[in-house]
């Protein structure tokens, strides 16, 4: 149970984060946590006391397997994650080069 | 880069790349496979970059070639996954090859296959992140 | 039928992969081969919907069948109700694309343009027949991330703002839909829907089961910008190039929004009062806050953008009043009534909001400004342009012969029927609100003749930008036609059964 709670307080710390950072770099950093603690539940969920990796073999017919489906689910929802982070922080890039700051309280273009 | 450094990694970016190819090669039988082989192969190459430095405009011509490298494993993934389907099984993702044994290299039909334009779509992509990056940058400095 | 349903995604990858290999020689390429994909794709959908029988097709990938009832792979399924969503999509798709033609000279890297559209073409209809959870969620995601690119296509510093914003608020809820997949799966074991659906039939952990389904409408919420999860969608609208606002309006917020939320809490979950009420209070308030932020707009993609918030609100209203009479064991045919005047709605917006949006980018095509202040007298100079938005701001506003009269219309009996009262005026309301903020965009925009001697130098837009403007406003009367019951129970009817009777029909999917 205590992993659960760690997991979903880092998920906190990630909300936190972009809630009150002003720092561009350090608001992808904090959706990063959140999508890493989910990534963290999504293990979890899979797992088994004393399980084994799920591979099939002839040696061993009755083992105890973990869930292997989160582990495929976590995998692709990283390569998804590498996608959105590498197109975030493209944007990041953009955005300095436009405004020349990194700074969230001073990219205010649009209004109302 | 100092001397020391580019030497090193002129010895050490070959093994890293034969050790990609290793991990996407044996990705139907080991952990590991296309995605984790080709994010190896393109840290090689980022290797390379990193220590050699390289003027913006041959970044360019390199960010060119990895973006076509990159639709042209795309198209070559989706090809494979619909070859059963223009051969008559009417099946997407299907798998048309013999099985063969457990444990072997060459066994496990079609996966093989995905797992190396999976590896050569994922090096390209991540090494064409990486050049976008660095051009976004030069440009910044400029 | 069943073995073209793989078609939906596979050929929008295809194209969008061939157009960074071969557009670098050939210089037509890249509109050519988006606009075929496209046609072919509504022929085929179109050709569902007239076929007949409208049955329900699975597609089980890979070939791997059900063993003992139990799903082992990812499924497609094509239903009615996806079948709808799929006419919905490549029809604006093809329209967009068409319009794109001409308005995308403007902007550099054309090339890049119809890539990221197609990838983000090829998600929506993955979105709309896949028939597993997870899959729902990678086809979602490769939706947003083609259109977080198209947003900033400008690469200027508005259209990077809202980019940025919209990326953030996306990962969020991006965030929270796999986090609510997951709790899914840990209670189920299972990502397929159909069977997900019959394990949470025989459950009884309701507190579990209902914070998961507070998460999903977060989620799901922030996608489809309802009400208290709106912020980006009026910054991300009004920046992005007009044809690809027209498809964010009319499509991806209801395809990867409302679509995935009318589908699993009416055929995954069990039919709930608590959820009844949130979806209904949040339509509600979408609706009546929607229009009242866009009265004050005087940047004219923003003023619809803003509308879209609350002309989604009517679907949802719709949709959600059904879900509330199912919930009370009310009359079906009054559920199945206000579900059908929902769904009519959502196909009568894609239309007219993406032809509003056209025509605001064809002023800006010529004008080079959104500002409602600085046009004005362009009903002699851009007569076609005038007469389109004429047509799409009295459908929007809700005036006969249009179809936005007639959805409104059947959402409001429903109402009155259902004795919600109140809810019937609030869209009454929100109706004449409308009309007014849509007076507005007409006389500043068209009328205003003080200005208009420094106008008169301007021509009407190119022939594509026409036609594709002059056949959606044929559309937005020609779908008028929906009220006629006989044609209304071949294309609504289906759709609304799906939704409403899931227990005869999804059992027949798992033996399939």
């Amino acid at each position: 149970m205590i992993v659960y709670i760690l997991c979903f307080i880092l998920f906190l710390v990630g909300l936190f984060g972009i809630l009150t950072s002003r720092n561009i770099i350090k608001i992808v950093i904090g959706l990063s946590f959140m999508e890493f603690s989910v990534y963290l539940f999504l293990v979890l969920i899979g797992y088994i006391d004393n399980g084994q990796a799920p591979i099939l073999s002839d040696n061993i017919a009755a083992a105890k397997y973990v869930d292997p489906l989160p582990q495929a689910m976590v995998l692709t929802a990283i390569v998804i994650g590498l996608a959105t982070k590498a197109m975030l922080l493209t944007m990041a890039i953009r955005i300095y080069k436009k405004f020349n700051t990194f700074d969230i309280r001073k990219v205010t273009s649009l209004k109302g | 880069m100092s001397p020391i450094v580019k030497k090193v990694t002129q010895l050490v970016s070959g093994i890293i790349f034969l050790y990609g190819i290793y991990i996407i090669l044996h990705g139907h039988l080991t952990p590991g496979g296309g995605f984790a082989g080709g994010a190896i192969l393109a840290g090689s190459f980022i290797l390379l970059v990193l220590a050699f430095g390289s003027d913006v405009l041959r970044l360019r011509t390199k960010e060119e070639g990895s973006s076509l490298t990159e639709s042209l494993a795309i198209l070559a993934f989706v090809l494979m996954a619909t070859m059963a389907m223009l051969l008559g099984t009417k099946i997407f993702f299907s798998n048309f090859l013999p099985k063969g044994h457990i444990g072997e290299l060459i066994s496990a039909g079609v996966i093989p296959l995905y797992n190396i334009a999976v590896g050569i779509e994922v090096a390209a992509a991540l090494f064409t992140i990486f050049l976008a990056l660095v051009i976004y940058k030069e440009e910044i400095t400029k | 039928m069943d073995k073209f349903i793989p078609l939906f995604v596979i050929l929008p990858l295809i194209a969008a992969f061939l157009i960074p290999v071969f557009g670098r020689f050939l210089k037509a390429f890249n509109k050519t081969i988006t606009l075929l994909v496209f046609l072919t794709l509504l022929i085929l959908s179109l050709f569902y919907l007239f076929a007949g029988s409208q049955a329900s097709f699975v597609y089980h990938i890979g070939g791997w069948k059900p063993v003992n009832g139990v799903p082992i792979a990812i499924c497609f399924l094509l239903d009615p109700f996806s079948g709808f969503m799929l006419i919905i999509i490549n029809m604006m798709a093809f329209l967009s694309t068409l319009y794109s033609v001409s308005y995308m000279t403007r902007y550099t890297g054309e090339n890049y343009y119809y890539t990221l559209f197609a990838i983000m073409v090829a998600g929506l209809n993955g979105v709309v027949i896949t028939g597993d959870l997870f899959n729902l969620y990678v086809f979602l995601e490769v939706t947003v991330i083609a259109s977080y690119a198209l947003v900033a296509f400008g690469t200027e510093k508005e259209e990077l703002e809202a980019s940025f914003k919209y990326q953030v608020l996306g990962g969020m809820a991006t965030a929270l839909i796999l986090f609510s997949i997951g709790m899914i799966y840990w209670y189920t074991k299972t990502l397929n829907i159909f069977d997900i659906s019959a394990i949470l039939k025989d459950s009884s952990d309701y507190k579990l089961i209902e914070f998961t389904q507070l998460m999903l409408i977060a989620g799901f919420g922030l996608k489809a910008a309802i009400m208290p999860f709106h912020g980006w969608l009026p910054d991300a609208h009004s920046s992005a190039p007009s044809p690809i606002s027209a498809m964010l309006s009319g499509v991806v917020i209801k395809a990867a929004g409302l679509y995935v939320i009318f589908r699993l809490f009416f055929n995954m979950f069990e039919i709930s009062y608590v959820i009844g009420i949130i979806i209904t209070v949040i339509g509600t308030l979408s609706m009546v806050v929607g229009v009242f932020l866009a009265i004050g707009q005087w940047d004219l993609k923003r003023l619809l953008a803003y509308h879209s918030i609350s002309q989604m609100g009517y679907v949802i209203l719709g949709v959600g009043m059904g879900m509330l009479i199912l919930s009370r064991n009310g009359s079906e045919a009054l559920a199945a009534l206000a579900i059908t005047g929902g769904l009519f709605h959502l196909i009568n917006h894609a239309v007219f909001k993406g032809l509003l949006f056209l025509n605001a980018g064809s002023i800006e095509y010529r004008l080079n400004t959104r500002d409602l202040k600085h046009m004005g007298g362009l009903s002699a100079s851009m007569p076609l342009t005038y007469s389109t938005s004429l047509g799409a701001s009295m459908a929007i506003s809700g005036i006969p012969p249009f179809n936005g009269f007639f959805s409104k219309l059947i959402i409001i009996v429903a109402a009155i029927q259902a004795r919600y009262y109140v809810l019937a005026l609030l869209a009454v309301v929100v109706s004449i609100i409308t009309l007014a903020s849509f007076l507005k965009f007409q006389r500043y925009a068209f009328y205003n003749t003080k200005v208009e001697h420094e106008k008169k130098k301007y021509r009407d837009v190119p022939f594509v930008m026409i036609l594709s403007m002059v056949i959606m406003a044929l559309l937005c009367l020609g779908l008028s036609l929906l009220i006629i019951p006989d044609v209304r129970d071949n294309v609504l009817q289906p759709a609304v059964d799906v939704l409403m009777r899931k227990n005869d029909y999804f059992i027949n999917i798992l033996n399939m």
